[in-house]
C-alpha cells in the first residue's frame, strides 16, 4: 500500500461534480453503479411478476374455454387504448432522457410532463375498466363486501348483452372467477408500480425545473426511465395474455 | 410437582452435573494464562476520530450514511429479535419436557412454535451476517469508502424496523398459528390468527433484504479499489456476492406469494382454493422456491466467515481459494433448483421427486468442496486456537453432520419416513444454529476489535465457546434419534417413549441459552472496559486490518492500492511468534 492517489482527481475542480457523492471516486462511476442498481432492481421486480404469471400459465393451461370466455369479457378497446399511450409514453420518456443528455431543459421538461399525463391516462382508463367489472359483479370473492363474485350469464336465445358473460362450451362460472381473480391481482399490481412511476415522474419533473439535471449529472432521469420501460414491457405482456385469448371464438 | 415424576427427575439431573460445569470454567481461564504472548499487552492506544466518535448524537446515528454505523444499528436490532425468538424456544422447549400437553395449550403451543420460526428465520439468520459483519466489512475489504448506495442501506435498516414493528403487533395481537410455513388452506381459509397482519411483516422485511443484495452486488461490481482484482478478493466477499445474488432472485418470489395468500384470505376465494378449481400444493411450490435459497442466504456468509477464521487462524493460504469461491457461486445456482424435496410427501410427480433427489445431492457437492478445503487448510499449519478458531472449528464439525443428515432426507424413501419429525428439526438446526449462528459468533469475536476498538475477554470467550457447543448437541442430537424413531414435530404432546431424547434436549437447551448469555454480558461490558484494540490485533495482511480500529468514516486515509493477493501470509522467518507450536522455528 504504498502509493497516494487522489481520490477525487476530475477535471473540473478538487471536489468534482456538485453531484458527485463522497465515496464514489468520479461521475462516471457513480453512474455506472446507478445504473447497475436500477438493472439489478429490475431483475427481482421481473422475480416479482413471474410468481403470478406462473399461476396464469397453470389455470389457462387447465381451464383454456373458461379463460377464453373471461378474456372476450375484458373491453379490448380499452386495452388496446392503454397499450397504446403506454407505448407513447416509453418513447416520450426515451426522448427526455435523450434531451437531459444533451442539455436541452424545454423539451425535457415537455416531455416528462408528456410522459406524466400519458400515464395518468393508462390509470384513469384502467380505473374505468375496473368501475365496469364493480358494476357487472366481476371482482373476485368478497373483496368488495356488498358487491361478491355473480356475473349475470348469458343465455340461449337471449338477445346479446355486453355486461352478460358468455361462457364457452367447456367453462365454468367457478373457473372465470379465477380468471379475474388472477386478473385483478396481476393488473392491480401493475397499476401500484405505475402509481409509484408516476410519483417518481413528479419528483423529476420537479427537479428538471429547477435545473438539478445537466448531461454529465443526468442519472436519475436515466435510471427512472428504465423503471418507466420495465413497467411498460409488463403491460405489454398483460395485454395479450390477458386480453386477446380465443378472440376467434367470439363472433361479435 | 410429585417427586418422582420426569420433570424433578431431570431438574436434579441438571444440578447434579453442575460441577462439570464448573470444570469447564476453571480449565480455559487457566490455559488463558499460558497462551497469551506479552505483545498482546500494550498501552492503550491514544484514541483518535473514528466513526464512533465523529459525531455525536441520536440524529447522527439514526440519519447516518456510515455503513458501519448502520451495521451497528442492525446488530442492536437483530440481536433483539434473537433474544425474542429464543424466548419461543424457551417455552418450546419447557413445554416438550413432559410428554402431555401441559404448560401450554395446543392452540397457543402452534402460535409459539410458528413465531419462534418466523422470528428466528426471517428477523434474525437471514440478516444477521449480510447485515451486520457484511455492512461492515464489504466496503473495507474491497478498500472503498462506503456502500454503492448509503442512504438505500440507511432504509433498508427502517425497513427491517417497520417489518418487526408490524410483526411484533400481531404477535401481540394474538399471534399466527399456520406454522412458518404458511401452508394453504389452513392460512387461507380455516386459521382464525393474524395471518395476513404477520404476512405483512415479513413482506416489508424482504424488502430489507432485497435492498441489502442489491447494494452489495452493485459494490462489487464497481467499487473495488485500484488492484482489488476479482480473484485477490477475500472469500468473505464472494460468499456475500451469492447471497445477495439467491436475495434479489428468490425474496422478490416470496413477497408476491405472501400478498396472493394474503388477497386469497381477504377474498375468500383464491388460486390455492380447490373450489375454484385451484390448487393447494401451488402454494407450497411457489413458497418453498424462495424459502428454500433462503436457507442459502443463512448458510453462505457463515460459510465466507469460516473461510475468513480458517485461514486466518491457521496462518495460511485457503487451500483450493478458486474452488472456494466458486462453490459459493454452485451453491447459489442450485439452491435454486431443488425446492422440490420440500414436497416430497405432497404426492407430487415421482419423476419430479426422483430429479428434486438427484439435484439435492448435488447440491450437497459444493459444500462439501469447501469443508474437504477448509480441512486441507488446516493441515500442515500454525493453528492458534483463539475463540472465533473454536466457533469456526465446531462449525465445520456440526456443518458436516447437518449437511450429511441432510442427504437423508433428500433420499426419496428415507424422507417419507423422516418428513415431518424431529428428524428434521434436528438436521434444519445444526445447520442453522450448528453451522450459521457459530460462524456469526465466530465473526463477531475475530471483528470485534475492529468494530468497536475493543477487545473481548478471551478467557470467557473459550469458555462460553466449548459451553455453546455442548449445549448445541446436547440440546440436538438426542432430536435426531427421537425424530428417527417416530416423534412428530409440531407436536406439543406426544408418546411417553420419547420422553427420555426431550429431556437431555431440554437440558442441553437450558445450557446452551447459558452460553448464549455469557457473550452477550461481555461484549456490552467490553464496549467500556475492555482492552483497547490496535489496528492489527490479529497480525493479519487482510485489507480490513490496514487501518485503525475503529476505523475513520472514510475507512482509508488514502485509497488503497492493492497488489497483493488474498491471505498471502509473510513466512514464518518473519512472523512473530502468536501460536505455542513452532517446532520448526526453534532450530532457526
Amino acid at each position: 500500500m504504498a502509493d497516494v492517489m487522489n481520490s477525487h482527481a476530475t477535471t473540473s475542480g478538487t471536489h468534482g461534480h456538485r453531484a458527485l457523492q463522497h465515496h464514489f471516486e468520479n461521475m462516471e462511476q457513480q453512474r455506472e453503479a446507478g445504473t447497475l442498481g436500477m438493472w439489478v432492481f429490475l431483475v427481482t421486480e421481473i422475480m416479482f411478476f413471474g410468481g403470478m404469471f406462473l399461476a396464469y400459465t397453470l389455470y389457462r393451461s387447465k381451464y383454456p374455454a373458461a379463460f377464453a370466455s373471461a378474456s372476450n369479457h375484458l373491453d379490448i378497446t380499452l386495452g388496446a387504448l392503454n397499450t397504446g399511450v403506454l407505448i407513447l409514453s416509453s418513447f416520450t420518456m426515451a426522448m427526455a432522457v435523450y434531451f437531459t443528455q444533451v442539455g436541452k431543459r424545454r423539451p425535457q421538461i415537455f416531455c416528462l410532463i408528456a410522459t406524466l399525463i400519458l400515464g395518468l391516462t393508462f390509470l384513469g382508463v384502467k380505473a374505468k375498466e375496473y368501475h365496469d367489472k364493480y358494476e357487472d359483479r366481476l371482482i373476485p370473492g368478497y373483496l368488495i363486501p356488498g358487491a361478491p363474485f355473480g356475473p349475470a350469464v348469458q343465455k340461449e336465445g337471449e338477445p346479446p348483452d355486453h355486461h352478460k358473460l358468455h361462457l364457452l362450451p367447456g367453462a365454468t362460472v367457478e373457473q372465470v372467477q379465477m380468471f379475474y381473480w388472477i386478473y385483478f391481482a396481476m393488473t392491480g399490481m401493475h397499476a401500484l408500480h405505475m402509481i409509484i412511476g408516476a410519483g417518481l415522474l413528479t419528483f423529476l419533473l420537479i427537479f428538471s425545473i429547477k435545473g438539478r439535471f445537466d448531461p454529465e449529472y443526468h442519472s436519475p432521469v436515466e435510471v427512472i426511465g428504465l423503471y418507466w420501460h420495465f413497467v411498460d414491457i409488463v403491460w405489454i405482456f398483460l395485454f395479450p395474455l390477458l386480453y386477446l385469448l380465443g378472440r376467434h371464438f367470439e363472433h361479435g | 410437582m410429585p417427586p418422582g415424576s420426569k420433570t424433578v427427575k431431570s431438574i436434579r439431573f441438571v444440578i447434579l452435573n453442575s460441577p462439570c460445569l464448573l470444570f469447564v470454567i476453571f480449565v480455559p481461564l487457566v490455559a488463558n494464562i499460558s497462551m497469551r504472548p506479552i505483545e498482546y499487552y500494550e498501552p492503550p492506544v491514544p484514541s483518535k476520530v473514528n466513526y464512533i466518535n465523529a459525531q455525536y448524537g441520536l440524529k447522527s446515528w439514526l440519519l447516518t450514511r456510515d455503513h458501519k454505523r448502520i451495521a451497528l444499528l442492525y446488530l442492536g436490532s437483530i440481536t433483539f429479535f434473537f433474544f425474542i425468538g429464543g424466548l419461543y424456544a424457551l417455552m418450546i422447549r419447557l413445554e416438550l419436557l413432559t410428554p402431555q400437553g401441559d404448560f401450554l395449550q395446543s392452540a397457543t403451543y402452534n402460535k409459539v412454535f410458528t413465531q419462534h420460526g418466523i422470528i428466528m428465520i426471517f428477523f434474525f439468520l437471514i440478516p444477521s451476517i449480510p447485515a451486520t459483519l457484511g455492512n461492515f466489512l464489504v466496503p473495507m475489504m474491497i478498500g472503498a469508502k462506503d456502500l454503492a448506495f448509503p442512504r438505500i442501506n440507511l432504509l433498508s435498516w427502517y425497513i427491517y424496523l417497520l417489518g418487526g414493528v408490524v410483526t411484533i403487533y400481531a404477535l401481540l395481537a394474538g399471534g399466527v398459528d399456520t406454522g412458518w410455513t404458511f401452508y394453504t388452506p389452513f392460512s387461507t381459509t380455516f386459521s382464525n390468527s393474524y395471518v395476513v397482519a404477520t404476512g405483512l411483516g415479513i413482506f416489508i422485511n424482504g424488502f430489507s433484504s432485497i435492498l441489502t443484495g442489491l447494494n452489495f452486488i452493485v459494490t462489487i461490481h464497481t467499487m473495488r479499489a485500484p488492484g482489488m482484482t476479482w480473484f485477490r478478493l477475500p472469500l468473505f466477499i464472494w460468499a456475500h456476492y451469492a447471497t445477495s445474488l439467491i436475495m434479489i432472485l428468490g425474496t422478490p418470489v416470496i413477497a408476491i406469494t405472501i400478498l396472493l395468500l394474503a388477497f386469497e384470505r381477504v377474498s375468500r376465494v383464491g388460486i390455492f382454493d380447490p373450489a375454484l378449481g385451484g390448487d393447494p400444493i401451488l402454494f407450497q411450490h411457489l413458497f418453498w422456491f424462495y424459502s428454500h435459497p433462503a436457507v442459502y442466504i443463512m448458510i453462505l456468509p457463515s460459510m465466507g466467515v469460516i473461510s475468513e477464521l480458517i485461514a486466518n487462524f491457521s496462518r495460511k493460504n485457503i487451500f483450493g481459494y478458486s474452488f472456494v469461491a466458486f462453490s459459493s457461486l454452485a451453491i447459489a445456482v442450485f439452491g435454486f433448483l431443488v425446492w422440490g424435496h420440500h414436497l416430497f410427501v405432497t404426492s407430487q410427480s415421482v419423476y419430479a421427486g426422483m430429479i428434486f433427489s438427484f439435484l439435492s445431492f448435488a447440491v450437497a457437492i459444493p459444500s462439501a468442496i469447501k469443508v474437504f478445503n477448509w480441512t486441507a487448510t488446516l493441515y500442515k499449519s500454525s493453528i492458534s486456537y483463539d475463540t472465533p478458531m473454536l466457533y469456526a472449528l465446531g462449525f465445520i464439525g456440526l456443518f458436516t453432520v447437518g449437511g450429511m443428515t441432510g442427504l437423508f432426507l433428500a433420499s426419496l424413501a428415507v424422507d417419507v419416513h423422516l418428513s415431518d419429525t424431529y428428524f428434521v428439526v434436528a438436521h434444519f438446526h445444526y445447520i442453522m444454529v450448528g453451522g450459521a449462528l457459530m460462524g456469526y459468533l465466530g465473526g463477531l469475536h475475530y471483528w470485534w476489535p475492529k468494530i468497536t476498538g475493543r477487545m473481548y475477554p478471551e478467557g470467557w470467550g473459550r469458555f462460553s465457546a466449548l459451553v455453546i457447543f455442548v449445549g448445541f448437541n446436547l440440546t440436538f442430537l438426542p432430536q435426531f434419534v427421537a425424530g428417527y424413531l417416530g416423534m412428530p414435530r409440531r407436536y406439543h404432546a406426544y408418546p411417553p417413549e420419547f420422553q427420555v431424547f426431550n429431556v437431555l434436549s431440554t437440558a442441553g437447551a437450558s445450557i446452551l441459552g447459558f452460553g448464549m448469555l455469557i457473550p452477550a454480558i461481555y461484549f456490552v461490558w467490553s464496549m467500556r472496559y475492555g482492552k483497547r484494540a490496535e489496528a492489527n490485533p490479529w497480525h493479519l495482511p487482510g485489507l480490513e486490518w490496514r487501518t485503525q480500529s475503529p476505523p475513520p468514516t472514510e475507512n482509508f486515509e488514502v485509497t488503497p492500492i492493492v497488489t497483493w493477493e488474498a491471505y498471502e501470509f509473510a513466512p514464518a522467518e518473519e512472523t512473530e511468534v502468536i501460536g505455542k507450536f513452532k517446532p520448526e522455528l526453534e532450530q532457526i
